[in-house]
């Protein structure tokens, strides 16, 4: 009777999930297998080996990889800084961090561009202190950026939560039997802390890498990603069939990345055991 | 479990979206209500209010903001509009697939407020004018700012082969849409920009590859911020934004200027429809007449902006905005060579898509 009960307790969240997860995934599975008169093709997920679909798709790894790598090593020492205070000015600490997310996703990307551009707040900057004026906006330079700026709190709540987990008595014992300052962190603390790494690497991997709004603000239209591509047959070109086929391949990328990380959590944890990814 | 509760959720929203068009038709049943269409920030509110007034029909207004988006909506029928306002290749789109209802011209006296040239203009995607009547209308040309030409050295554009200038590097403002950017390089060789020839797409395409590193960046509705802003010396724009930008630029001391390229430009022209399916055909073709009066175009072009077709109105109007020829060119000279864009279909909408992808991934 009470585990009835319980499961009832579960209606929202299978309706929800059926409503606005399944049944869009079946969407797109229909729309990617099928041609525009309906009839059974391969063509749509194939179309990925086109060499301009290749090399947005290779520019969106590349630069979703650089965002990553650039998160981690802003958050991680940022986590053991936190760690290394105590409870109350840490929680400040991260909530000025998450402050910026009170905001708008998109008003964030277009405030950046107006940073970096020509005429921008940085270039005015340098302008008065008569420094040269420097090239930033529609570079990938800047959608990385954007990336970076946008995602770092995806980074930094977890690997921060991983890290103070991790119990003051296990680092004393390192340090007691003898490890220094690198031994301890790159023995002891960082694979303890694997399980809040590898979810603050999907975190930002994956949106990273699906992305179209960053690279349309920052990188002025002039860098196609694979995120653009995808938005472009759907919303422009009314290609639904060839949008879902490239999202279908995209789809199997963020799923390989996220098996392969989590392989790697479980070979350096063996005891953590299974975390949900999100 | 899971499987009842799919087939019990399915059920349901098949039921809602049965209520739901019934209610929407019952709705529709109300004999004095207009349901217009169109698209954002495109008429004065107060014209809507005027007439309300005058002929006592309540309007329902909604807004799309794109033809594409628009069509969907009308060819499902899902909602039932009145009187809509695509453009041009879109107006022809619908007659072609019987979506639109001849308008009966006896009902919109108003209609010889409409200059003749634009009458003749109209031929193109609708012949005689059976199904639309025009609204506004406007080009695509090259605004550039003076000073900062002047400093580059450079003269002032003529031509679309202007933005071809290597001096102009990182100065060039281009349109992020496919037709837009291929009617620029296709008008610079010369070509019609309703082209579906391979090598002379090609021969854009590659055209645009070589002006990419020239290009700051391809925007849409950014050009006319960009351009106020001074972030680049050149940029595409639509006609109708030039009111906008020059206001916005009124009392500073940055000039810019509006150019229609020798080569021929794009032009267009958006018109107001009626459905096959209007429920109320009769009101909407007095919401059309009353668009055409000449004191209401006038209202509502100082209002959007956008170059009106009604000569009537023009007489109305400030001489200042008739003197701006951005806004009122010479319409003969622009028939010469200036073409409106064609709806192709979509094996020639891929031919375009395809190569735009190259132009932008290279």
């Amino acid at each position: 009777m009470k585990s009835k009960n319980a499961r009832w307790l579960a209606a929202p969240y299978i309706i929800w999930m059926i409503g606005f997860i399944v049944i869009p995934l079946f969407v797109i599975l229909c729309y990617g297998f099928v041609n525009s008169r309906g009839y059974f093709t391969f063509a749509n997920v194939l179309a990925i080996g086109r060499r301009e679909h290749l090399k947005a798709l290779g520019l969106s790894i590349f630069l979703a990889a650089i965002s990553t790598l650039i998160c981690f090593l802003l958050a991680y020492p940022l986590g053991l800084i936190l760690r290394a205070r105590n409870v109350g000015a840490g929680s400040f600490i991260t909530f000025i961090f998450i402050l910026p997310m009170w905001m708008n996703f998109l008003l964030r990307t277009l405030a950046w561009q107006t940073l970096l551009e020509r005429k921008g707040v940085i270039n005015a900057v340098l302008t008065a202190l008569h420094l040269p004026n420097q090239h930033l906006i529609n570079t990938p330079a800047a959608i990385v950026f954007g990336m970076v700026y946008n995602y770092l709190p995806f980074m930094i709540l977890p690997v921060y939560n991983a890290l103070v987990k991790i119990d003051d008595n296990t680092i004393n014992a390192a340090r007691d039997l003898g490890a220094n300052f690198w031994q301890t962190l790159l023995r002891v603390i960082l694979p303890l802390s694997v399980p809040g790494i590898v979810s603050g690497i999907t975190m930002v991997f994956v949106p990273a890498l699906t992305t179209f709004v960053v690279s349309d603000l920052l990188g002025g239209g002039k860098i196609l990603l694979i995120g653009n591509v995808i938005e472009q047959e759907f919303m422009r070109t009314s290609d639904w069939n060839l949008g879902s086929g490239l999202s279908l391949v995209l789809m199997v990328f963020v799923i390989l990345s996220m098996l392969l990380v989590n392989h790697f959590d479980e070979q350096s944890t063996g005891v953590s055991g299974r975390r949900t990814m999100f | 479990m899971s499987a009842a509760l799919a087939l019990i959720l399915a059920g349901l929203i098949a039921v809602s979206a049965g209520c739901g068009k019934k209610s929407s038709n019952a709705y529709t049943g109300d004999n004095n209500t207009l349901y217009v269409y169109n698209w954002g920030e495109y008429i004065d509110p107060d014209v809507i209010n005027m007439f309300e007034e005058e002929t006592g029909i309540n309007v329902v207004y909604d807004l799309f903001e794109t033809n594409e988006e628009m069509y969907p909506v009308i060819a499902a029928g899902g909602v039932i509009y009145d009187a809509v306002c695509p453009s041009d290749y879109m107006i022809k789109k619908m007659w072609q697939n019987d979506l639109l209802r001849p308008i009966d011209y006896n009902n919109v006296p108003n209609i010889t407020e409409i200059g003749e040239d634009f009458i003749t203009m109209e031929d193109a995607y609708d012949p005689g004018g059976r199904y639309s009547v025009p609204y506004t209308w406007g080009t695509v040309g090259i605004l550039y700012n003076k000073r900062m030409l002047d400093e580059l050295g450079v003269p002032y554009p003529t031509k679309w082969a202007d933005l071809w200038d290597p001096r102009l590097k990182d100065e060039i403002l281009m349109q992020d849409s496919v037709r837009d950017a291929f009617m620029v390089a296709l008008k610079k060789d010369g070509h019609s920009l309703n082209s579906t020839n391979d090598q002379e797409l090609d021969q854009a395409m590659n055209d645009l590859i070589a002006q990419k590193p020239l290009v700051q960046a391809y925007v849409v509705d950014q050009v006319r911020d960009k351009m106020i802003g001074e972030e680049a010396a050149v940029g595409v724009i639509y006609s109708g934004e030039i009111l906008y930008v020059q206001g916005e630029l009124e009392g500073t001391d940055v000039d810019v200027e509006y150019v229609i390229p020798e080569e021929g430009t794009n032009l267009w022209m958006d018109g107001w429809v009626i459905p096959k399916n209007a429920a109320h055909p009769a009101l909407a073709e007095k919401w059309i007449n009353f668009l055409c009066r000449p004191d209401v175009a006038a209202k509502n072009f100082e209002y959007i902006t956008y170059s009106t077709p009604n000569k009537g109105a023009e007489k109305l109007l400030d001489a200042s905005y008739l003197e701006n020829k951005a806004v009122f060119p010479d319409t003969k000279a622009l028939l010469k060579n200036s073409e409106f864009y064609d709806y192709m279909g979509p094996q020639i909408d891929r031919k375009y898509n395809d190569r735009w992808k190259t132009v932008k991934s290279s």
